[in-house]
């Protein structure tokens, strides 16, 4: 028989990753790394889900009939971005122009139940090795900047009743931290006390696009009743090309890396500065996905200028950066070009206990697990730590015995256990 | 080093590719002319499967002699974009644009009777 003219045995063809590839297939490679995580707790503090694709049934959930209307109305348009969502500009230059398909799309086939958000998320979880995923929406992210704040406590409303009584409880594994419309105070704070007692609510976030300063009066109530549930709240960053100082940068890219830092600075500076951390010493604050080279610069900045200007602080006790290094932070994206950099700043910011991983699924620049393990200079602890442990501890999760780290007992240990006799571990 | 032969050299048209997983490897398999290059599926910004994203033209911007910008270009370089966060290999070198030390690992790989042959290590 001519060898040639057949097909090579032993050899499978791949297709190309587009739109339409399962994300079993497209995190192939993830699922290598994340055999060799079986014995970690890994939480994901920060994963999303494209909210459009299932933006008719979250505006069904608009408890006011005439914004229930008004968002329906727009289903019949083609082309046209979902009804009153008031998406930006730049959304959709994400995915590099079709260069990066799971940005754009999550075409995949899935079954019928559960739903399927449900399934992705699933899918995305088991692939990467992921014992939890927060879960957060992805246009919503720049709704603060909408005109109309009552459309924000509106949608707002809408996605936290479907995120929590249609989605969450098909899956234990997904937690959330509920939108909180923070352009309208009282309509926030309905929100907390409307979910702060569901388990898999893990906190509250706050878009960081926005302009509204996080310091004023009309917060206290709302920042009471988060400290009260003992939940943090999260500074959630994003991009907008609209902003008048973003619009002189004329590539994504350069939008986009400065955007999501810039919004954060503001917020964490008027935080601190207001003392804020003083006023509510027991509130928990998470900072998201601003990765965290600017944390280091901006605990410097405030702590030189704060001890010239003391008294502009009055509420301080100490100096900025010793509020900031109580705080929480999530890994993505991380920058790692620098590692003694890198290094450097999990120094500053506490790491070991204050950064929770994150990934930032299904996002053109999403981490793996690979962005923690892979660090030279941390030690087994410390990365378990990182990957899920602190996370376990400030969202209250509970961490299955085998994945604390704390090495397994020997066959003799065992034995000896069985007999009720604990063997020296060392002195 | 094992030979093996990974499929034929007309089921890839020119100036495309084709991925084969073989032997516990993943390799991607370029066209350019009569001229063949084949990378690892590896990608060395995370891991993920470079070889299965899709090829571009690498984008260049023209300057006017006095240094104004005249737009973007394609400058006929074909790139392979990796699908997971689009880092970006020249086909034919292997190298990241922007980091001559960011660059894919590569196998020989020839054509026999047709046949496109890869000599992978093991
Ligand atoms: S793994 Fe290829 S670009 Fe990140």
């Amino acid at each position: 028989m001519d060898d040639r003219a057949s097909a090579p045995t032993g050899v499978f063809e791949l297709p190309t990753i587009d739109t339409l590839s399962d994300t079993r297939d497209l995190l192939a490679h993830a699922t290598k790394e994340a055999e060799k995580l079986k014995d970690y707790f890994v939480v994901d503090s920060d994963g999303h889900l494209s909210e459009f694709p299932f933006w008719q049934e979250i505006v069904a959930r608009l408890d006011n009939k005439v914004y229930r209307d008004m968002a329906e109305s727009f289903k019949e348009r083609p082309g046209s971005p979902p009804g009153l969502s008031n998406a930006m500009p730049g959304m959709l230059y994400q995915d590099m122009f079709g260069r990066i398909p799971h940005q754009q799309r999550l075409g995949e086939k899935t079954p019928e139940k559960p739903h399927k958000m449900v399934t992705l998320t699933q899918r995305a979880m088991d692939t990467m090795g992921l014992d939890y995923m927060v879960t957060l929406p992805t246009p919503m992210l720049v709704l603060g900047m909408h005109p109309q704040p009552e459309i924000e406590a509106a949608i707002g409303q809408a996605f936290n009743s479907w995120m929590c009584e249609d989605m969450l409880p098909q899956e234990k594994r997904m937690i959330n931290m509920i939108y909180l419309p923070f352009n309208d105070p009282e309509a926030a704070l309905r929100e907390v006390e409307k979910h702060a007692a569901n388990p898999q609510v893990v906190g509250y976030m706050v878009t960081s696009t926005r302009y509204r300063p996080v310091h004023h009066d009309c917060y206290m109530k709302l920042y009471a009743a988060i400290e009260e549930s003992g939940k943090p709240i999260s500074f959630h960053s994003g991009f907008h090309w609209g902003d008048e100082s973003m619009k002189q940068c004329n590539r994504f890219l350069s939008m986009h890396a400065i955007s999501f830092v810039y919004y954060n600075i503001i917020h964490m500076t008027n935080w601190v500065i207001n003392g804020i951390p003083e006023r509510f010493p027991k509130m928990k604050s998470m900072w998201v996905e601003s990765g965290l080279a600017w944390v280091p610069f901006v605990m410097q900045r405030l702590d030189s200028e704060y001890m010239m200007r003391t008294s502009e602080a009055p509420l301080l006790k100490r100096k900025p950066s010793e509020y900031m290094r109580e705080m929480y932070y999530t890994t993505q994206p991380m920058e790692r070009d620098n590692l003694d950099l890198l290094q450097a700043t999990f120094k500053a910011i506490n790491a070991e206990t204050q950064l929770l991983f994150a990934t930032d699924w299904p996002h053109w620049d999403f981490d793996l697990p690979n962005s923690v393990t892979q660090l030279p200079f941390l030690n087994e602890q410390q990365k378990r730590n990182i990957l899920g442990l602190n996370a376990a501890r400030l969202f209250n999760l509970e961490v299955p015995k085998h994945k604390l780290g704390s090495p397994q007992p020997g066959p003799v240990a065992e034995a000896a256990a069985a007999q009720g006799v604990r063997v020296s571990q060392g002195r | 080093m094992a030979d093996i032969r990974v499929g034929r050299l007309d089921d890839i048209a020119d100036g495309g590719h084709k991925v084969y997983a073989t032997s516990g490897r993943e390799v991607g398999v370029f066209r350019v002319g009569t001229k063949l290059y084949a990378w690892e599926n590896h990608c060395p910004h995370a891991g993920g499967p470079i070889c299965q994203g899709k090829i571009f033209g690498q984008i260049g911007e023209e300057l006017t002699p006095d240094k104004r910008s005249l737009g973007l270009f394609y400058t006929g370089q074909k790139h392979i974009v990796c699908p997971w966060h689009g880092f970006e290999f020249n086909v034919e070198t292997g190298r990241h644009p922007g980091d001559e030390g960011t660059r894919l690992k590569g196998f020989p790989v020839d054509v026999r009777d047709g046949d496109v042959w890869l000599r992978l290590p093991g």
